[in-house]
């Protein structure tokens, strides 16, 4: 339990270091671009929004750095993230709740079949040593993890849209077909996601299986292995329930994490891709120069790697004794 | 984005001659090695090299391949095999700056960490740990927004310094490992002074964990930079491939039948990375000797 509150402990320490952060940034910066943000939005929002915009950004003049710290804490608190201008007059927060369904569908998908993969072909790998699937698979994957993967992007669509005329080139759905749950509009749905889900999990699973392959190799060597070999269980035995259960284990926190990863979407991709998520949203603000919208994004990612990694340790202290004893 | 497991690696060994020579005759190193040499010398002499200037407009433009233009001309009617020599320096820069003021970053906080104990070592790690979990990319995108059109130096700071962590801490667990060592401790016997120790004694059995941290700094660093300037976030002038990539989306250079301007700065992207990547594994290979391939046995 020791261990559950100290990395509870974290998780807020971490919070309030990335909420610091969204306060200091704006104001740390040369110039202030936010002051000429400010000056595009009067006039076209209540005074009240438009005074809490200056708190968060630091022009109001009237108030000292640490009252105004305390009053963006406030605001953040009680979940007032502010008006976004790109999606004028809506709050930030509705914004977003449109658009993460789309990445969670989409990256949250591939990020699960990219390790469930990556670890069963680093798992065979690491078991036949020297096999087909290790000698090929390892130095392919090392090659195409230093690919940028939104120009993988930018090749499919010349590719199998341009060229093939296979697939959708952008968008999550074509505009003719209603957003609801039907059959026309999920196929339509799952055809758009082809091609930005292969491009994700191309480059996402090299490190998934190099991560697999290496803990199965040092865990193979164990004493607790060569134990089982010695009373003659079942290679398939061995490797599932002594190597492969173990070796995944400093794979979880990983895994957990980049789960976390999920909600900042593919930023890249779902850009090239023109792909209606959280990673889009977030590059529109970027470009809209709104920063109210791009703080409150920021700050949903961080909290969603945060609560992850809790998940994941709380996960691994009930897996795993040893991380018991440690602390 | 590439996942950051929080965990160690085994320790690992010190490079001697014997690593050195087998670092030469593995075959991923050798590939890795020739790839950086190749841009190496393309950033190095970019004026003897590229046919053209790379900024002037002076040809006819979306020219398809031929011998004057290997890969065509773009919209704008420059060469786009000019553009590519010309952009490999940039690329390189920022791979090298980065690389080095990661790893430097990382030596100091993970060693002092180590070294220092008790409360330093408490907060450094916080921070270390802190940095860790805050995912990067964003932030960079959050920071490189405020700051518009975010230049070399920009760029180099930032990637620079909130990359150091994942190095940071494996470098501080493995001089934690060391702490109590016998040649240590001879050198403490000896009353050698503390930066001595760590200067010459610490620091040369970590070379291997170093130069990974290098490489794999590196290796981020030329893909999230490429990342940034493709979406805007850079120079829009500046001579790098990721501008190029901008400039070449932003004129539907794949529709458009100028397939190459578009493909070409990716290519070379992949490439410089591929380099760094397979460097990387191959030092891995080389200095955990439970990578090792195993000694097959000739027969006959």
């Amino acid at each position: 339990m020791r261990f559950v509150a100290r990395r509870l402990a974290f998780f807020l320490v971490t919070l309030w270091a990335a909420v610091t952060t969204n306060f200091l940034i704006p104001r740390l910066m040369p110039g202030n671009p936010a002051i000429a943000m400010m000056a595009r939005y009067r006039g076209r929002i209540n005074p009240a929004a438009l005074h809490s915009l200056e708190i968060a950004f630091g022009v109001d003049n009237h108030q000292s750095l640490v009252s105004a710290y305390f009053s963006y804490l406030g605001n953040i608190l009680r979940g007032r993230f502010g008006t976004s201008l790109t999606f004028f007059p809506d709050a930030v927060s509705h914004e977003v709740l449109q658009a993460l369904p789309w990445t969670l569908a989409l990256v949250g998908v591939t990020t699960i079949l990219a390790f469930v993969l990556g670890t069963l072909i680093g798992l065979l790998g690491a078991w036949r040593r020297g096999g087909f699937l290790d000698s090929m698979l390892p130095p392919i994957f090392v090659i195409t993890s230093a690919f940028p993967y939104f120009w993988l992007a930018l090749i499919s669509i010349w590719l199998f849209a341009i060229k093939l005329h296979w697939l959708p080139a952008n968008g999550g759905y074509s505009i003719q077909t209603n957003e609801a749950w039907t059959w026309a509009f999920i196929s339509d749905a799952l055809r758009h996601s082809i091609m930005p889900a292969l491009t994700i999990l191309i480059t996402s699973i090299g490190g998934w299986i190099l991560t697999m392959r290496n803990n199965t190799i040092s865990v193979l060597s164990e004493d607790y292995v060569r134990m089982a070999r010695a009373k003659g269980l079942s290679p398939w035995r061995i490797m599932w329930t002594y190597a492969g259960r173990n070796a995944i284990l400093p794979n979880l926190t990983g895994f957990a994490m980049s789960l976390g990863f999920v909600v900042s979407g593919a930023i890249l991709v779902e850009f090239v891709f023109n792909y209606p998520g959280v990673g889009w949203m977030f590059l529109q603000a970027v470009e809209n120069q709104d920063y109210a919208l791009m703080q409150a994004l920021f700050l949903m990612i961080i909290i969603a790697v945060l609560t992850a990694i809790l998940v994941a340790d709380a996960a691994t202290a009930l897996l795993d004794p040893r991380t018991r004893d440690q602390q | 984005m590439t996942a950051i497991t929080a965990t160690m690696r085994p320790a690992r060994t010190r490079l001697g001659l014997g690593a050195l020579r087998r670092i030469a005759g593995n075959r991923k190193a050798l590939v890795g090695m020739l790839l950086l040499l190749f841009f190496v010398v393309l950033a190095a002499f970019p004026g003897q090299l590229a046919p053209d200037d790379p900024n002037a407009e002076i040809f006819r433009p979306a020219l398809g391949v031929s011998s004057h233009h290997w890969f065509g001309t773009t919209a704008y009617g420059q060469d786009v095999l000019s553009q590519l020599i010309w952009g490999a320096r940039q690329s390189l820069l920022i791979a090298f700056a980065v690389g080095g003021l990661e790893t430097a970053l990382a030596v100091l906080i993970g060693v002092s960490a180590a070294y220092l104990g008790g409360i330093a070592d408490g907060l450094l790690s916080l921070l270390t740990d802190v940095l860790l979990v805050i995912p990067i990319f964003p932030l960079v995108i959050v920071l490189t927004a405020y700051e518009r059109n975010a230049g070399f130096a920009t760029l180099v700071i930032v990637l620079g310094a909130l990359g150091w962590s994942y190095g940071a801490r494996q470098l501080r667990s493995q001089t934690l490992s060391m702490r109590n060592r016998e040649f240590l401790q001879s050198a403490r016997v000896r009353g050698e002074r503390r930066l001595y120790v760590i200067v010459f004694e610490i620091l040369p059995t970590m070379t291997s964990l170093i130069v990974a941290s290098f490489l794999g700094g590196a290796l981020y660093a030329v893909l999230t930079a490429a990342g940034l300037q493709f979406v805007g976030l850079g120079d829009p002038n500046s001579l790098s491939w990721g501008t190029m990539l901008y400039w070449a989306e932003n004129n539907e250079a794949l529709g458009a039948n100028m397939v190459l301007w578009a493909v070409m700065p990716g290519v070379c992207v992949a490439l410089l990375g591929a380099a760094f990547a397979l460097l990387n594994y191959a030092f891995d290979e080389v200095s955990n000797p439970a990578l090792r391939k195993p000694r097959r046995v000739k027969r006959g």
